[in-house]
């Protein structure tokens, strides 16, 4: 989930290139069904982005694992077809189609051959209109959900994953796992699934996003075949703001393993907060990708005491989280984490020097255009803009927005953020020496 | 599966290892490209041998530069395991001209990614730039061909580094512990039994010195070759190779002499367990020939049997173990015919339900005895061949899986016809090619079996 949220992450660093942004479209069908298009004829295909707000945090008590649930089975029959005859036919005309739930999402990508589009996105409106939820498929499913979740039940990044969500949000909605547990996903039914679609896949909390070889004349009657006849207004409440919990805890999980995996823990800020940019930036020059972050230079190219460390913004929708991960040697560990610790003291102490907050805002802008690596991936950068509310125009203005953080902008963030009294820490593997007092210790 | 496939890369997180199938497909995607006209690759040469190959794509003022190196993993000498991996992390280290840091600082200062991957068979340097920043990683890239500087801290820092690679990768992870036994019997002699992180005692083992008299052995513009896609013309590319890189002298290279393969005459089972796990699971490999090894002519007919048997639900393993009988979680295949030496068959599965190790082992056996004896239909091969080819055309999306396939192609030996024709050789891959390589291939002889279970907590 923290890779998963941190690729999500990753789409807000980076944008499209400038002679992409006048051609982003806004379409809106007769029956107003909206989406965003980027219409790029040099390659014959379609990828199309569809995202629903809900996710595993709007599952019931008792029945979590239901959004990831559905997620598995909508393409295994749908209307006039069988299990075995949608696979078929999306084999025969090549059509990629996928579904997803996270925490805060449910999402569907498809690729298509733009000279197999008909069947693409008849294939789509069966899928969300009319999915068959056979005992079949629903059985064979559940066990897959069932097998994985027994597979990965000792994994040492599982565990320290788990252990996090549950210390962040103690019995909160987001404190559970997206794919539920074996005996939630056991307790769901039938009428759990059709439920599901009936009552979350609507056009009210309905985000879209084309790129690729379509007009807008003709994605407007796609969006009627496919979208329109979706129930208008997804059902049932919502969940409230989720509070960071955990502060001052330290989690540790005996694992018997030479290596420990940790998490450090912060109450984050909302991807609509002020400082957001500010704090990309200083993430940037903490741990930001490659080696020439500050945790990058102390943990591992002067003391060798990791392979990877990363510091992440993790923005949700009813809450946010900072975090920090790493893995390191058992006997080495404690080292790790009182120089990872000392790391952000001096950032909050003392900040970034201006050289620092000049790389980091010529990286983070220069890189976007990379970004362009693909139509998927354009089109998912398109949906983040649309559910983050940032306008059509962030593209261009995102330059304005990064340059237009100073170091005060970083030393208030930092001060924010690292309040040590909120800390918590997640370390599964059987770590040597006392990492309470490494936590404790003055800088 | 199949973890001598698996790239070992410089930063974790940083440069995703692609799956298996997706290696597997990426010359049809690159070829396609190449008859579409989209992507034309020229195909250059400078005078001191080095091989330039530049896609163009004009979507985004954006580059992909790569320089892969012909000398991988499998090609250390005994004792030295993991040494090429070891050298790929010090690369980063600096030369007189750029000090340590200075290369991944002055990328990241223009907006650029880099990363380096080490596999069995090669190591390929790469970053993602802004099309006007070319000369400049250019400069850097070429500097470092030849101009390595190494500390002993810095050696010795760095290895610790790898060591905790290996730890990430391997020993914290049962299921890279389990592949890393299994490997190691797939091959009785031939180099890829090795792996390529290298064992624990020997990476401890490495220095400065041997990283520095591999490097100087290997790396040259002879052994390289220079891949550039993106927003560039090939004139250009080849006016800033010849300026960097034409100016390094051609050297004399070592031949790559590799122990070869003898005949396997025994089935062999590896039974892993670890209290780690929670779950069986269940796999076989079956050696076989790559497009370069053995009988190269059974290579693509095996690409074709394992979307038969293991491409995605519609395949006879889904199917069958799946969807009728019920008894798996998952179950496929894969193979890898772009390898230098002899390249591994592989069939798997997990258990589901009340089913058993013994459940899925029994259902895998019936149904290759079938294929044997049976054989596989021309409708099942046509669908094969028209999913492998109507896939090929997403590649078009994708910038680095172009500069991938080509790369690897030549790096490991294939020519650049070979890479170009890949669609239209498997579009003419008949049923009783497949079946012929099925009999050839899938020899319980010639098979390692793996189950990894869990075991109690000691």
């Amino acid at each position: 989930m923290i890779r998963t949220m941190i690729a999500a992450l990753l789409l807000f660093a980076i944008a499209l290139p400038a002679q992409a942004m006048g051609r982003i479209e806004k379409i809106v069908s007769p029956s107003g069904i909206t989406a965003w298009l980027v219409h790029e004829p040099s390659i014959p295909i379609i990828a199309l982005e569809a995202y629903w707000d809900g996710g595993s945090r709007l599952d019931p008590k008792g029945r979590e694992g239901l959004a990831n649930m559905v997620s598995g089975l909508l393409d295994e029959g749908a209307g006039d077809l069988s299990s075995e005859a949608f696979q078929l036919r999306l084999q025969e005309t090549a059509t990629q189609l996928s579904f997803d739930a996270g925490r805060d999402s449910f999402t569907a990508s498809m690729r298509a051959l733009s000279q197999n589009r008909d069947a693409a996105f008849s294939l789509l409106a069966k899928a969300l209109q009319a999915p068959r939820f056979d005992e079949g498929p629903v059985e064979r499913i559940r066990g897959q959900i069932i097998s994985g979740l027994r597979a990965r039940a000792r994994d040492q990044r599982e565990l320290a994953r788990r252990a996090l969500y549950e210390t962040a949000f103690g019995d909160q909605p987001y404190a559970r796992p997206v794919e539920g547990t074996e005996q939630s996903v056991a307790a769901i039914t039938r009428e759990d699934l059709t439920g599901f679609v009936r009552r979350r896949l609507a056009r009210n909390n309905l985000t879209l996003a084309v790129v690729g070889d379509i007009t807008a004349a003709e994605l407007s009657d796609r969006l009627e075949q496919v979208f329109a006849p979706l129930p208008a207004k997804a059902a049932g409440p919502d969940t409230g703001m989720q509070k960071v919990l955990g502060g001052g805890v330290l989690r540790q999980i005996d694992y018997d393993t030479p290596q420990s995996q940790i998490y450090i823990g912060f109450p984050g800020l909302m991807r609509d907060d002020p400082d957001f940019d500010a704090a990309r930036v200083m993430t940037y020059i903490l741990g930001g990708s490659g080696l020439t972050s500050r945790l990058g230079q102390e943990v591992r190219e002067k003391r060798g005491l990791t392979y990877s460390i990363f510091a992440a913004q993790v923005p949700m929708k009813k809450s946010a989280l900072y975090l920090i991960g790493f893995s390191s040697a058992n006997k080495t560990v404690a080292e790790a984490l009182a120089v990872t610790r000392r790391e952000l003291l001096r950032l909050r102490d003392r900040g970034v020097s201006a050289k620092e907050l000049k790389a980091a805002k010529t990286y983070l802008n220069g890189s976007f255009p990379l970004s362009m690596s693909s139509n998927a991936s354009i089109a998912r950068l398109l949906i983040a803009i649309q559910v983050n509310n940032l306008g059509i125009d962030y593209i261009r203005r995102r330059p304005q927005r990064i340059n237009a953080v100073t170091a005060e902008d970083i030393a208030r963030v930092a001060a924010r953020l690292f309040d040590m009294k909120k800390m918590f820490v997640i370390a599964v593997g059987r770590p040597e020496g006392d990492l309470k007092a490494v936590l404790k210790a003055a800088p | 599966m199949g973890s001598a496939w698996l790239s070992v890369g410089r930063m974790f997180g940083n440069f995703r290892i692609p799956a298996l199938l997706v290696l597997a497909l990426l010359p049809v995607m690159a070829a396609v490209e190449a008859r579409a006209g989209l992507f034309n690759p020229f195909i250059g040469k400078l005078e001191n041998g080095m091989r330039v190959v530049v896609i163009e794509d004009h979507r985004a003022p954006v580059v992909t530069h790569m320089v892969w190196y012909g000398i991988g993993g499998a090609d250390e000498a005994p004792g030295e395991a993991g040494l090429a991996h070891y050298l790929e992390h010090l690369m980063f280290k600096g030369t007189k001209r750029f000090p340590a840091g200075v290369f991944s600082r002055v990328v990241a200062e223009n907006g650029g990614q880099e990363n380096a991957f080490t596999t069995h068979d090669y190591t390929a340097y790469f970053q993602n730039i802004a099309a006007d920043k070319l000369p400049l990683v250019m400069e850097m890239e070429a500097d470092r061909m030849s101009n390595l500087v190494l500390s002993d801290e810095d050696a010795e820092t760095e290895k610790q580094v790898v060591i905790e690679e290996r730890r990430l990768r391997t020993d914290s992870q049962p299921y890279g512990q389990f592949r890393e036994q299994m490997q190691a019997v797939q091959y009785l002699a031939y180099p890829y039994r090795i792996p390529v992180i290298g064992w624990q005692h020997e990476i401890e083992a490495l220095n400065k010195d041997k990283a520095l008299a591999f490097y100087r052995k290997y790396y040259a513009p002879n052994n390289a070759t220079l891949i550039v896609a993106g927003d560039v013309r090939p004139e250009e590319v080849m006016k800033l190779a010849r300026k960097y890189y034409g100016v390094i002298a051609a050297r004399p290279l070592p031949a790559r002499l590799r122990p070869q393969e003898p005949p396997q005459r025994a089935a062999r089972r590896v039974e892993f367990s670890d209290p780690r796990l929670s779950v069986p699971s269940w796999q076989r490999g079956y050696i076989a020939p790559s497009a370069l090894y053995g009988e190269t002519r059974f290579a693509l007919p095996l690409v074709v049997l394992a979307e038969v048997l293991g491409g995605g639900t519609t395949s006879r393993l889904y199917r069958e173990l799946v969807v009728k009988k019920g008894i798996a979680a998952y179950a496929g295949a894969s193979y890898d015919e772009n390898r230098k030496g002899p390249s591994l068959f592989h069939v798997y599965a997990r258990p589901r339900g009340k089913a058993g190790i013994g459940d899925i082992e029994r259902a895998m056996d019936d149904i290759i005895r079938d294929i044997l004896e049976n054989g596989v239909s021309e409708a099942e091969v046509k669908r094969a061949r028209d999913s492998l080819a109507a896939n090929a055309i997403y590649a078009r999306d994708s910038l680095a899986a172009a500069a991938r396939s080509f790369g690897e192609g030549l790096a490991i030996g294939l020519s650049v016809d070979d890479i170009d024709n890949w669609p239209a050789r498997i579009r003419a891959v008949t049923a009783a090619q497949v079946n012929e390589a099925a009999r050839a291939v899938l020899r319980a002889e010639g098979s390692a079996t793996g189950i990894a279970r869990p075991a109690p907590k000691s």
